[in-house]
């Protein structure tokens, strides 16, 4: 090997900085271990410092009413019933653990009058909810935990004079492989962005929280690292990914001017008195709310008002349905001829709220408005439309210690992982998610390491095979431009696997993949291997086509509409559908589909619904059996 | 602004490196990082920039153009005048390490250096009660991005290296004063701490550190120079030291 190669040996491996990794992390080091945390870009920069309405947790501080079953119903309502309910039900019980937790690394989040965290409303969430800091949520967690890193280390160094000992960051390094003896991981193996360098890590536990798949779409409010790298990397491993034909849109993306558009519109400038209009002034959310959803959003302006104020006896606006329904709305009205100069909708609080207070409550969107489109949301509405902002599906784990199906040794945590937002995740759900189970990715990979009897071992041929894959982009002949492969992707999934789908297109989708990844295996890299994004995106451009392939052949296979999956020749929801969750694996060429048994919820969940509503997604046959 | 613009970009690594002049098109309300990653996409696939969010969030984008640090994805085209050329390079008070990036850790170290919260050892997860006027201060010191364009431009560390090892930094002084401001917070000598370990007495208050902050954070008036002042208080007036941080604990 010409290459050089940097070699190091660790209990727990975590592949990501967001707040699913750093909060595995944290728990591995607290738990005894040795912890490399593995990022592509700068400590404290991942995806997560993105979020801004806020975390999700049954706190009750601003309505007593709220606590975990309440949480647990929004959440399978959400996700119309496909969620994993394990996942659904440790995510309700335990977030409000790990918000406060947060309090005691230095975290600051906006107060009640009474001094206790302050709580949001959201799209989906019956009660306020969201625990935030204005809306800049992500940035708190992000740098809370970055903080909580900083801080163990600094105890490291008192104790042991080494800061690094046990705990330490590598920071612009990608991995490009999980290794393997035999069943077991063995260690991952990657490059230093900033040398090229080559770099194999020895451990017999890899937690994998490396976030979303929204680069694979043209539109999408997602960062460059959001190229599905842990959707692939476990498919090549031998795991399961699960449900990948949902991918959320959400409703509001900027959609102008052409550069910025997708950058995420916070959904907080509905749930704090925002509403949607079309070209005719029209609020037209109240024209799309589903049977399902009748009971709890209000059918006229006046209610829909009056529910800001008093919520006990006001049903909410309909501004506020689940992301899947109100992106579905906006399309319609766009594809009618309703919609805003620029393609997208109106959305205005300008008229909602008083200037100063508007400034207040949404800083971040001000500003980005005001610097990004010359528009000042205090006095003008906004004009947004659809955007990829999140994956429902993901890695398939263990609900209790996110063990990765299939694969010894292999974790997954946060967006990467499947199951808990089962066909539409509500907004806020995330970042309680990745806190939630990032502490038990963290755990669940401690505990396996502490039991394990013999420690795999990293074969040469393994560390060559990773090798060989790495330097493949210099070495090939005449290939095409990466840049341009990846846009041809973006403008595939965008148009055909996007936010309406029907057979013909997936089915033109498949084949026009198909090329594309033979194209992409051709793929050149130009200049050297220092620092050079050509270079990154040819070998990243895989990964994306592995998780696109996944979602299309997912996409086909369910004929029915679901949350973030609607299809056009099959637009109903049906309840046979629920009992099937998709399965996609890698068989070494191509991604092989198969349909699950989805299980039922346990009595004493079972019990926390009406039966009218559970007809609604159950079959009779489920229902007659009973609960699990 | 559509068509045509100059863009002169610095390249090369930590050895040598030279301006190369290119032509590249803009379209109408792009920033400067849309224009750069078209060159990438069309001209120089191997050119080397670091960004994440594109939306002023993340801090990675920071540069200087034209000589000014500012952040690549938040700077808009419509700014420049017409036929202008755009001259952009890495920030300059940190080691290259190529093109358009440069090497940061030395914020990294600094962090690393500032004492974490310590919170009061007798109050339990969700027992945290404190007021809205009182965690703001602090709050608006947590909006950093650590985008590091302070640290870039802070004279004291950009025109000497030497004052590195001692000189933590505006934004390692916004996040002392964050801590010391934090109504929970238990170490009671931050201030002194910023003025003996960190460096504080070598800002001279000229601002410039507020000036480029992307976040408006108003690192001097509410953070440095208080710290300041109270560092004065603390060294001469031991009562009112003791005063201030009893009224910092009746906030729990
Ligand atoms: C604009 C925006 C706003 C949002 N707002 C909210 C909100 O208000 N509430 C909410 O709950 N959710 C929100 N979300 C969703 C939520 O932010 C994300 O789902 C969540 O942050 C994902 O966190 P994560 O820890 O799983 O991964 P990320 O934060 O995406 O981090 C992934 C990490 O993995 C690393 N990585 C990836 N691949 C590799 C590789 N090959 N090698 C090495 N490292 C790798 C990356 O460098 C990064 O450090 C929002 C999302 C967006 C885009
Ligand atoms: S005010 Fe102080 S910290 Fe800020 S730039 Fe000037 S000398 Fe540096
Ligand atoms: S204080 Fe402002 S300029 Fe300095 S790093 Fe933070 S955001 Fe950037
Ligand atoms: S890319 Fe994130 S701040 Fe510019």
């Amino acid at each position: 090997m010409s290459q050089k190669l940097d070699r190091f040996t660790y209990d727990v491996v975590v592949i990501g900085a967001g707040g699913a990794g750093l909060r595995a992390a944290v728990e591995a080091r607290q738990a005894g271990l040795s912890v490399a945390i593995i990022c592509k870009s700068l400590f404290g920069k991942a995806h997560t410092v993105m979020a801004e309405g806020g975390a999700a947790a049954a706190m009750g501080n601003v309505n007593d009413n709220d606590g975990w079953k309440v949480h647990f119903r929004d959440t399978m309502r959400g996700g119309k019933f496909l969620n994993n309910w394990r996942m659904a039900e440790l995510h309700a019980k335990e977030s409000p653990d790990r918000i406060w937790e947060l309090e005691t690394w230095g975290a600051l989040f906006d107060r009640t009058k009474e001094g206790k965290i302050s709580q949001r409303n959201f799209g989906g969430h019956e009660y306020p909810r969201l625990a935030h800091v204005g809306d800049r949520t992500g940035l708190e967690l992000i740098r809370t935990m970055q903080q909580r890193i900083v801080a163990l280390q600094q105890k490291d160094k008192k104790e042991f004079g080494d800061a690094e000992k046990f705990i330490k960051v590598f920071a612009e390094l990608t991995i490009t492989d999980i290794l393997k003896d035999g069943d077991k991981v063995s260690g991952v193996y990657g490059y230093w962005r900033e040398s090229g360098d080559e770099i194999l890590f020895e451990s017999s536990a890899v937690v994998l929280a490396t976030g979303g798949i929204g680069k694979s779409f043209k539109i999408t409010s997602n960062s460059w690292e959001g190229t599905g790298d842990g959707h692939a990397l476990a498919l090549k491993a031998g795991g399961a990914l699960i449900d990948m034909e949902f991918v959320q849109f959400h409703p509001t993306g900027m959609v102008w001017p052409p550069s910025v558009r997708g950058i995420l519109v916070t959904e907080s400038v509905r749930g704090d008195g925002g509403v949607l209009t079309n070209s005719e002034g029209r609020r037209f959310m109240f024209d799309y709310i589903p049977e399902v959803f009748k009971a709890n959003y209000a059918d006229n302006e006046a209610e829909a008002d009056r529910w800001y104020d008093d919520q006990d006896n006001n049903r909410r606006p309909p501004e506020l349905l689940p992301r899947d329904e109100v992106a579905r709305a906006i399309n319609t009205e766009v594809k009618a001829g309703r919609g805003s100069p620029q393609g997208g909708v109106f959305l205005d609080v300008s008229s909602r709220l008083p200037a100063e207070e508007i400034k207040r409550r949404l800083p971040s969107m001000w500003h980005q408005f005001k610097e990004l489109a010359d528009v000042d949301i205090t006095k003008a509405p906004m004009e947004v439309g659809p955007t990829c902002h999140y994956v429902m599906g993901g890695v398939k784990v263990d609900p209790d210690t996110a063990a990765a199906d299939g694969v010894a040794g292999l974790f997954a945590a946060g967006e990467v992982a499947g199951g808990m937002h089962g066909s539409n995740r509500l907004g806020g759900n995330s970042l309680s998610d990745l806190l939630v189970f990032g502490r038990r990715a963290g755990a669940g990979a401690a505990a396996y390491v502490k039991a394990l009897k013999n420690k795999p071992t990293v074969s040469e041929k393994e560390i060559e095979r990773a090798s060989t894959r790495i330097s493949e982009p210099f070495t090939r002949e005449g290939g095409e431009n990466p840049y341009s492969l990846h846009q041809e992707l973006q403008n595939i999934t965008q148009d055909l696997v996007g936010i309406i789908r029907t057979e013909a297109e997936l089915k033109d989708a498949m084949d026009k993949l198909e090329d594309i990844k033979k194209r992409a295996a051709n793929a050149k890299a130009e200049g050297g291997r220092a620092f050079n994004p050509g270079f990154h995106l040819a070998l990243d451009l895989e990964n994306m086509l592995l998780v696109s392939e996944s979602i299309a052949k997912s996409a086909l296979e369910r004929q029915e509409s679901r949350g973030g999956h609607t299809r056009d020749d099959f637009p109903k929801m049906d309840p046979q559908w629920r009992q099937y969750n998709h399965a996609t694996r890698w068989n070494g060429k191509k991604i092989e589909v198969e349909a699950e048994k989805a299980k039922m919820l346990p009595n004493e969940l079972v019990e926390l619904f009406e039966m009218n509503e559970l007809k609604k997604y159950y079959t009779e046959n489920e229902l007659a059996k009973g609960g699990n | 602004m559509a068509g045509k613009v100059n863009l002169r970009i610095w390249r090369g690594d930590s050895k040598s490196g030279d301006f190369k002049d290119v032509q590249v098109d803009a379209n109408e309300g792009e920033v400067v990082l849309d224009v750069i990653h078209r060159v990438q996409a069309t001209q120089m696939s191997d050119l080397a920039v670091r960004w994440n969010c594109k939306a002023g969030k993340c801090g990675s984008c920071s540069m200087e153009i034209n000589g000014k640090p500012r952040l690549a994805c938040m700077t808009r085209m419509n700014t420049f005048e017409e036929g202008e050329t755009i001259t952009v390079t890495p920030l300059r008070a940190f080691p290259v390490i190529r093109d358009l990036v440069a090497d940061v850790s030395f914020n990294y170290k600094k962090a690393m250096e500032v004492p974490s919260f310590e919170p009061p050892a007798d109050l339990a997860p969700g027992e945290y009660r404190m007021q809205q006027v009182d965690v703001e201060r602090s709050q608006e010191f947590r909006k950093c991005i650590e985008c590091f364009l302070c640290q870039n431009t802070c004279h004291v560390i950009r025109d000497h290296e030497e004052n590195k090892k001692s000189f933590a930094g505006p934004r390692f002084f916004i996040r002392m004063a964050e801590l010391d401001m934090h109504p929970l917070d238990t170490i009671r000598n931050r201030k002194q701490q910023a003025q003996e370990e960190h460096g504080l007495g070598m800002c001279n208050i000229t601002k410039c550190c507020t000036e480029v902050c992307p976040e408006h954070i108003k690192i001097t008036d509410n953070a440095i120079i208080p710290m300041k002042e109270r560092v004065v208080d603390v060294k001469y007036d031991p009562v009112r030291w003791l005063g201030s941080k009893i009224r910092k604990r009746e906030g729990i």
